[in-house]
């Protein structure tokens, strides 16, 4: 096929403003304001794809965004290649290259349509019934071909090097859709005085008036009527209108998520300027206006290219000036394919016939194509078509009444366009939950019982004639913005009959003929027969079974006809089988415009210490820790981990180490019953801790287990500086909040999140006093005054300090609290006076080690959300004389106590070099074969080389009772035997710290 | 997302919001005197009712107070939404 197919005059388009791009390689001419597919059209191409299962070559069916065959890959580069665009929603450019889809090694030559004579032999399921066995053979062999075959288009290569926004937007009326419906309910909400948005999908506001040239409304033509109507809208400030912006997703409470499209039009798109842009818009009244979508016919052979719909055809004539074909034939059940045989007759094309396949169809657009002499036959069913990369010719049959049809006959033609009738959009408002009723005389569902503030109008309602359309547009955004309705307008529109057909169309061709109802996913009205005759009754099953309206276009083109054909094959009438599920996004969306800028550093926040860049200076590795990055060893020439860990470890212990300890959670907890709560929150006593100590404070839930834990100060009578753990303290904080506004109101206390404030610097190791001693004001640093578990308040470096002696390592420590803006300072200044003792930097990894050297439980790795404090050996901590405390009641449950529960050990390895896996089970003797009874598992293990020999914490069944037994862990190299010790490996006396 | 009134703020966004379950189970006053059953039926029993649901809602990026807030679980409509401390809204009366 080759020649210009585009037309002398008319159209939105500008003849001459030439638009090069290329398509499969292919250089070829458009022109401005065409999409790819009616450029392609104009150069006499239709065929665009491959269909996804058999392969089958497929041209374009429709014009907008409910197109199943023209997917196809827009490229710019590597990081910018979009996949499964439909060509015609895509906006012609100047150098657009383009690639059709599903096919190898050309559109023309697909080694793939193999598939398609195979056909027989892939009915539905196929895939389900035949790649069984063997189980292993699916993840090796079967998926990965069966993939590489089937696939849409490809994700691009590299990373996406686009921005992409995301905006939230408030009015008080949203109008989706800017057809003539859209138009007429923006324009009378706007005169309500509220903030009104409209949003659609195209390039520009218009819908199907785009392709209605010849209309006039209110005396204007549709063309100057738009304009107008935009024009009024422009004026009003507070009417904001988004055209490329699709109404994708309805959200509960009138959110509406919108794809808005910034550049993927143009040409050269502005370095680094946005490409999409997510709205979230809030609306308090939502009007739908979206129109409806064509159906095309189900009869065989209704996929070769040139077989479109009519409506599509139509407006690529009006909209586009582009002939779909010289010579066409006409397949309808419905009226609208009249005018476009009328406005295609009118333009030149030949129309061999209009085969209707009711029996007396009449109404005036009827009359009118009568008029011009248009060959009609009525009662005439489309049986069939022929051609390979283009129909050739249609099959036609007369209907004669009871399932018989007449001697076929066959007309040659260039094209076929057919229609069905017109089936609502009802996807958003099935999306916002709203309940749907069947309407017979429309063969349509359409929205009944709203679930939000939304009203639909319009086609998407069943309101197909323009004149009507307009009023009901003007009652909805009267309605919503709560004003009178305007006057309604008058048009020179010619109304169709507003039934149409659905199902599959009569024929004779044997069981062979392959009549598609979803043209994407290859299901044909046989594979839905077969999927009734083999058991499934439910729509949701067939749909799943079949793919029937799945992917990219949703079943916008098939669902109906396929509820035709099941209620045909169930005889059950439609409404009794129901619609699938419709799914957000109405269209497919990018993940770039989902991400925003939450991407790389923006994806997460990171939160750093005030210490963080010394860390980063001295050549720290880095570990994350909620959301923090905390440095976790501090490698010296080129040591590894567990040398640079050995090495901080034996610093500590001999001299000093110095770590940031900021990340710990903070809660200053203040006022008259500040002890009080504490006393009632935490399992420990605390009304007779004096100003001036410390204590170790434990947490438990109401159901009595362990949620968190840390140090507490008592700072004053009424006032506690309370620490937790470092991802704890929004959950504690939460929690105190809890009980304080729901369960103790009475109480006199308040929070305040401390965690940023203070830079927290611990001094761990005998030397740490000396260290510390030249630094201080204020501060008697003595045992005497200020012993273990003690705090005071002075001066560090010039800077107000909590200084707190605690420990978490076993040695003599300090843990210096000053303001964090000082942080950095004061660290410099410890770490300077610290290098004639030998002081050494130390992160997180040799924190665990000595503190596990020390049997420190750390909340979350010894502790699983099911440990008492008595299982983690912290019964000591429990306020017993307390008449309650949170938690307190369920640990009086029996089973709290029971003797086998699980409970901190030690455990020791008979090889001293072997470090047991964290998270290793533990059994009770040797040889057991799985599945075996475990009694426990290991929670930390380390090399302690203080030590010169592994160790491990571990939670045991009744594991106190069984000190000195040897038990076993299960490991891949055979079971490793270890001693059941004590928690405490290191000065278990405690001497260390006392000093 | 939800569109949640904050009754000391007014309406909101659902990011600003923490679920904080079901809402009028009081802590008993005194636990240790209660026995097993009622200490259990306190601790681990929900409604979860099909329809209107009176729930605990925190408005932890706003004034961080915890309030009450009937809600169908059904819809994701909210009824009604009301301080803590003051009782559950009587609907027969409000739709009367």
């Amino acid at each position: 096929m080759s020649g210009s197919f585009r037309t002398g005059i008319g159209g939105r388009i500008r003849r001459e403003r030439t638009v090069r791009f290329r398509f499969d390689g292919v250089t070829y001419a458009g022109v401005e304001g065409d999409t790819l597919a009616s450029a392609l059209l104009a150069n006499g191409v239709h065929l665009m794809g491959r269909s996804f299962k058999y392969h089958r070559p497929r041209g374009v069916l429709g014009a907008g965004a409910d197109e199943p065959n023209a997917l196809v890959e827009v490229i710019r580069d590597a990081g910018r290649t979009v996949p499964n665009l439909r060509a015609t929603q895509v906006e012609l450019y100047n150098g657009l290259e383009a690639r059709s889809q599903n096919r190898w090694p050309s559109l023309a030559f697909d080694v793939g349509a193999i598939n398609n004579l195979m056909a027989p032999f892939i009915p539905a399921g196929f895939y389900y019934k035949t790649f069984m066995w063997p189980r292993k053979a699916w993840d090796a062999l079967y998926e990965p071909v069966i993939r590489a075959a089937a696939g849409l288009g490809h994700a691009p290569t590299d990373p996406d090097p686009d921005s992409y926004l995301n905006r939230y937007a408030h009015c008080e009326v949203l109008v989706v859709g800017a057809g003539p419906t859209g138009l007429s309910a923006a324009l009378t909400a706007a005169r309500g005085g509220g903030r009104v948005m409209l949003v659609d999908e195209q390039c520009e506001p218009g819908g199907s008036l785009l392709s209605e040239p010849d209309v006039r409304i209110d005396g204007l033509s549709t063309r100057d009527w738009i304009a107008r109507t935009v024009a009024e809208l422009n004026a009003n400030p507070r009417v904001t209108i988004l055209s490329r912006a699709t109404a994708f997703g309805y959200f509960a409470h009138n959110m509406i998520a919108v794809n808005e499209r910034l550049s993927e039009h143009q040409a050269d798109p502005v370095p680094g300027a946005p490409r999409e842009r997510l709205w979230q818009i809030r609306a308090g009244e939502v009007v739908i206006a979206a129109g409806a979508h064509e159906r095309p016919l189900v009869f065989p052979d209704n996929d070769r290219p040139g077989i479109l719909l009519a409506g599509a055809a139509r407006t690529y004539l009006n909209r586009y000036g582009v002939l779909p074909g010289r010579r066409v034939v006409i397949a309808t059940g419905h009226d609208e394919a009249y005018r476009t045989a009328i406005d295609l007759s009118r333009a030149g094309v030949e129309v061999a016939v209009i085969a209707d396949l009711r029996p007396r169809p009449t109404g005036p657009l009827v009359e009118l194509a009568r008029a011009l002499g248009l060959p009609i036959r009525t009662g005439c069913a489309i049986t069939g078509s022929k051609g390979g990369r283009r129909v050739t010719s249609a099959r036609l049959s007369a209907i004669l009444g009871a399932g018989k049809l007449g001697p076929p006959d066959e007309i040659a033609c260039d094209a076929v366009l057919m229609s069905g009738g017109y089936t609502p959009s009802v996807h958003l408002f099935s999306q916002s939950r709203g309940k749907l009723r069947w309407d017979e005389a429309l063969s349509a569902f359409l929205p009944d019982v709203s679930a939000e503030r939304e009203r639909s109008a319009g086609a998407c309602r069943g309101v197909f004639s323009l004149e009507a359309a307009l009023a009901d547009g003007a009652t909805a955004g009267a309605a919503a913005a709560g004003v009178a309705p305007p006057t309604p307008l008058r048009t020179t529109a010619v109304d169709a009959e507003p039934a149409g057909v659905i199902g599959a169309v009569p024929h004779d061709r044997g069981p062979g003929a392959r009549a598609f109802v979803d043209w994407q996913n290859d299901v044909t009205s046989k594979d839905l027969k077969l999927a009734v005759r083999e058991g499934f009754q439910s729509v949701e099953h067939v749909k799943r079974y079949t793919t029937n309206g799945m992917a990219t276009d949703q079943g916008k083109t098939s669902n109906i006809n396929a509820l035709g054909v099941l209620a045909d094959e169930l005889k059950r009438p439609v409404e009794k089988i129901g619609l699938t599920t419709f799914r957000m996004p109405y269209t497919p969306v990018t993940f770039g415009v989902l991400a925003g800028m939450a991407r790389g550093d923006l994806f997460d926040p990171v939160r750093t210490t005030p210490i963080h860049g010394w860390a980063v200076d001295q050549g720290a590795v880095f570990e994350d820790v909620s959301l923090w990055k905390r440095a976790r060893y501090f490698p010296q020439g080129g040591e590894d981990m567990e040398a640079a860990v050995r090495r901080e470890c034996v610093a500590v212990r001999n001299a000093c180490g110095i770590f940031d300890a900021s990340t710990l959670g903070k809660i200053e907890v203040v006022g008259r019953d500040a002890a009080e709560f504490m006393n009632r929150f935490y399992i420990n006593a605390w009304t007779k801790l004096g100003i001036g100590r410390c204590r170790y404070g434990v947490l438990c839930r109401e159901d009595g287990f362990v949620m968190d834990d840390g140090v507490v100060g008592r700072i004053a009578a009424d006032r506690f500086h309370v620490t937790t753990t470092t991802g704890g303290a929004p959950r504690v904080l939460n929690m105190m909040e809890d009980y304080l506004q729901t369960e103790w109101p009475e109480l006199d206390v308040w929070f305040t999140s401390t965690t940023e404030e203070w830079a927290v610097i611990a001094l761990q190791g005998p030397k740490a006093r000396d260290i510390l001693a030249g630094l201080v004001e204020g501060i008697d640093l003595s045992q005497e005054a200020l012993p273990h578990m003690a705090l005071t308040e002075g001066q560090i470096c010039g800077v107000p300090t909590r200084l707190f002696r605690v420990s978490f390592s076993g040695e003599l420590g300090f843990e210096i609290n000053v303001p964090a803006s000082h942080g950095r300072r004061v660290w410099e200044a410890v770490w300077a006076a610290g290098q004639p003792h030998g002081l050494t930097a130390y992160g997180t990894e040799t924190m665990h080690v000595l503190r596990a050297e020390k049997g420190f439980i750390i909340v979350g790795q010894e502790t699983d959300g099911t440990a008492t404090p008595d299982d983690v050996g912290l019964a000591w901590a429990v306020g017993k004389a307390k008449p309650d405390y949170v938690g307190k009641r369920s640990l009086a449950r029996p089973s709290m106590s029971a003797p086998d529960r699980k409970q901190l050990v030690g455990l020791l390895t008979e090889s001293p070099e072997t470090v047991l896996q964290e998270g290793a089970q533990i059994v009770a003797s040797l040889g057991l074969k799985a599945p075996m009874p475990v009694i426990g598992h290991v929670t930390s293990s380390y090399y302690s080389a203080v030590l010169g020999r592994s160790i491990a914490l571990a939670m045991v069944s009744g594991g106190r009772a069984k000190m000195g037994e040897t038990l076993y862990s299960p490991a891949g190299s055979g079971d490793v035997p270890v001693k059941v010790v004590g928690p405490v490996f290191y000065d278990p006396e405690g001497a260390r710290l006392n000093v | 997302m939800l569109l949640i009134t904050c009754p000391y703020c007014g309406p909101r966004p659902e990011i600003e919001f923490a679920h904080g379950g079901e809402a009028h189970i009081a802590r008993p006053q005194d636990p240790s005197s209660l026995g097993v059953e009622d200490w259990t039926e306190f601790l681990y029993m929900r409604a979860n009712p099909k329809g209107v649901h009176a729930e605990r809602w925190r408005h932890l990026h706003g004034c961080a107070r915890f309030f009450n807030a009937l809600r169908d679980t059904t819809t994701d409509q909210f009824v009604a939404t009301y301080k803590t401390g003051e009782p559950r809204p009587d609907l027969t009366a409000v739709t009367a």
